[in-house]
């Protein structure tokens, strides 16, 4: 490398940083959401305790949703616009599929109930296909 | 909206990280804006031009028709 030699960027450091927080947020809410779950059920006949880990995990996520908008922050503009579709195809994807999933249950034509977690499970993986796909069509 | 981009990173001999670094935007980023797969915002092209020392149209050609 020659002439003025190209400093190396404090902004994948700052990147890398931010990933590694939203990574300890998810993690820490999943623990959360996993303790207000199982421990009404495995540890504990309290309402308080259920109210309290129930708000934990509120506050938790809360923390995860701030961490997320910092970390879209330090990525690059190429990134956000990758994110940006990613997040706009899943949303549709989610709430498109999402109601016609209820809409199945309510007419009775499945014969288990439309739970919300396949809805969530819907919005994750149409989020990383759409990001997969927004990425290879840049490369 | 083609560019020369390549060509005048070659001529510095830096790599897509270097200049990436340059420019704080990831390596696949440079890398897309090289192969005209992503047109720079017109921050990032300023900072480009800076970069090069040569002006926007100097480094970017808009193609009319794409």
């Amino acid at each position: 490398m020659n002439e003025s030699k190209i400093q190396t960027g404090e902004w994948s450091l700052q990147t890398r940083k931010s990933t590694i927080h939203l990574a300890k947020w998810t993690a820490l809410w999943v623990l959360t959401m996993v303790l207000a779950t199982f421990g009404s059920l495995l540890l504990w006949e309290s309402t308080l305790l259920t109210i309290i880990a129930i708000l934990i995990n509120l506050s938790v996520g809360i923390g995860m949703i701030v961490s997320n908008i910092h970390h879209l922050k330090t990525t690059d503009e190429m990134m956000q616009k990758v994110q940006l579709e990613a997040m706009g195809i899943s949303l549709g994807v989610g709430i498109v599929g999402g109601l016609s999933y209820s809409l199945l249950d309510t007419t009775n034509l499945i014969s288990f109930n439309a739970e919300i977690s396949h809805v969530v499970m819907l919005f994750a993986l149409a989020y990383l296909v759409a990001v997969f796909a927004g990425l290879r069509k840049l490369q | 909206m083609k560019n020369r981009l390549k060509v005048l990173r070659a001529e510095r001999e830096w790599t897509q990280l270097d200049l990436a670094n340059a420019l704080d935007v990831s390596r696949q980023t440079v890398n897309a804006i090289e192969t005209d797969k992503y047109d720079p915002s017109l921050p990032l092209a300023f900072k480009i031009s800076r970069l090069f020392k040569l002006s926007i149209e100097e480094i970017f050609k808009y193609e009319t028709g794409k």
